[in-house]
């Protein structure tokens, strides 16, 4: 398939998608509206919403917030997985001493500490940070743990030959195989970021599109609603671009699945 | 430590670059008991000799490499470089192993370098190094390739150059060419050849190839089919240096000796096989 074609047909899943949508919310069908307006609003009536909130520059303020919680809960919760991973797959001890509670507190949805951080941190960006870091610090935490237990042993013999001492083990072996297993995870690991931030905001703050999104519902305001939903997912899509072209760049040296050697 | 002994002792001494003696090899298995790998190995390998062990697959012959190497400690025996008794990682000796050893997050150049600028070397310094060392295996214009970019071969050439570049008194090999086909093996062999003849260093060289070993070494080991391998077998070979390995396979005395190992070889292949299945 061609990448014309291919860039039209997927136009046209979104065309026909809204198409849909406005013919179904808007005439009524034998006397009777399939979507009533009133639970599915209309693309017309989110579209103007949306150009409402960049017009007035409403938006901005709310994308600002949700971006810095979720920047902030990715940094601090791959620093402090990072360290943890390496510092547990380093001293098997401690691993095994401290590995049940890691299962429990990795099982353990992340939702139910919201309120607590609230109540901890009160309904500034600190609570959702706070949300965002427990999700994030998993992820990067067993992809670190990971990546140091499987070093391949004759990569590690080999360097031991090459008569590297225990420190640079760590710089030359076990740091670029971990951060390589933390950068594949990248995806994941912002995703997430944002999760916590725009889930915190839902459930209690004073800015942020989580927080724009449970403003709307609590008046109705189903176009709100929609629209902050679509907001949220170009959002998404502008991060996980910029989250690929970072890993392209960091692992260079990793095959692409499919290449074809030079 | 090591430096101050290298200091004292003459470059050249009458000791043997390695010396196993009556080394035992025993792995504890899952279920509790002991399985014997190697056996009472005894083997000398000279300064500058190039020595080979053939053997049956999963004879121990790889392991005998690790204990040499001082990755693994035999459970029996002692093992002795340069007159010295082997206790920790043997610091004399490079390693070229049989899987993929290259670091896969370092391009070709920074995977020769690694080994000067762990031991000290300033980075510009080993890396101008390195680049030659690239040109001297032919991959001068592949240094800022990475490992998944390279073919079988050339990976096994930046392995060649990543060991040698250390200037190691003794090269141990496992199996290098293994992977490779059939005319690669064939170039790779004559390019170890040419290399080893600049400075011969002591080498045990380990193969499941007769063909290759009679064609690269001084001394031929034969090992006995596993469990609890031995040596069985030390041939010399008397042919004349320098070789290329596809001429002197038509060399009338190569298929003499080749017959003669085979015949003490063949059996301990088809008890190795019988093994192997049994299992």
């Amino acid at each position: 398939m061609s990448r014309v074609k291919l860039t039209f047909l997927q136009v046209m899943v979104a065309v026909v998608s809204l198409a849909i949508w406005h013919i179904l919310t808007t005439y009524p069908v034998f006397g009777r509206m399939i979507l009533p307006p009133f639970f599915f609003s209309n693309p017309v009536e989110v579209v103007k919403q949306i150009y409402v909130w960049f017009a007035t520059g409403v938006i901005w303020k709310h994308l600002y917030v949700t971006l810095i919680e979720a920047m902030l809960a990715f940094a601090i919760g791959s620093v402090g997985g990072v360290l943890v991973g390496f510092w547990f797959a380093r001293q098997p001890r401690t691993a095994a001493v401290f590995d049940p509670y890691v299962k429990m507190a990795n099982a353990l949805p992340r939702v139910v500490l919201a309120p607590i951080f609230t109540l901890w941190l009160g309904l500034g960006i600190w609570s959702k940070v706070a949300l965002g870091v427990t999700l994030v610090f998993f992820i990067v935490f067993f992809n670190v743990y990971q990546g140091v237990k499987e070093v391949s042993p004759t990569v590690l013999a080999n360097a031991r030959m090459l008569g590297m001492s225990e420190r640079q083990l760590m710089r030359h072996v076990y740091w670029p195989s971990a951060l390589s297993w933390m950068f594949s995870s990248l995806h994941t690991s912002v995703g997430f970021a944002v999760v916590g931030a725009v889930v915190g905001e839902y459930l209690g703050a004073a800015a942020g599109l989580g927080y724009l999104i449970q403003q709307a519902e609590g008046v109705f305001d189903v176009a709100g609603v929609f629209a902050g939903m679509f907001v949220l997912a170009a959002f998404v899509i502008v991060i996980d671009t910029v989250v690929t072209i970072v890993e392209k760049r960091l692992l260079v040296w990793r095959p692409v699945v499919g290449e074809a050697r030079p | 430590m090591t430096e101050t002994a290298a200091a004292i002792a003459p470059a050249r001494t009458n000791d043997a670059a390695v010396a196993l003696d009556g080394v035992d090899v025993a792995f504890r298995l899952a279920d509790g008991g002991v399985y014997r790998a190697v056996a009472n190995a005894t083997l000398k390998v000279a300064d500058g000799e190039f020595v080979s062990i053939v053997g049956p697959t999963g004879c121990g012959k790889s392991t005998l490499l690790n204990i040499a190497a001082g990755l693994l400690a035999p459970a029996a025996g002692r093992v002795d470089i340069f007159g010295t008794t082997l206790a920790t990682l043997n610091r004399q000796a490079g390693y070229l192993f049989q899987a993929d050893a290259l670091f896969p997050w370092k391009t070709a150049l920074e995977n020769v370098a690694i080994g000067m600028e762990t031991a000290g070397t300033p980075q510009d310094e080993a890396r101008a190094r390195a680049g030659k060392w690239l040109t001297r295996v032919g991959l001068g214009s592949f240094g800022d390739r990475y490992p998944h970019m390279l073919s079988g071969g050339q990976r096994k050439r930046i392995g060649l150059a990543q060991v040698l570049i250390r200037d190691p008194k003794i090269l141990l090999m496992d199996e290098p060419f293994g992977p490779l086909d059939a005319q690669t093996r064939q170039i790779m062999g004559n390019l170890l050849l040419d290399l080893w003849n600049a400075d011969r260093k002591a080498v045990l060289f380990v193969t499941h190839d007769l063909e290759e070993a009679i064609a690269l070494s001084d001394r031929v080991v034969i090992m006995s089919a596993g469990p609890a391998a031995r040596i069985i077998g030390d041939w010399r070979v008397k042919l004349s240096r320098p070789r290329d390995i596809a001429e002197i396979k038509l060399d009338p005395a190569f298929h003499d000796l080749h017959r003669e190992i085979w015949q003490m070889l063949k059996s301990e292949v088809i008890k190795g096989y019988a093994q192997a299945e049994a299992r």
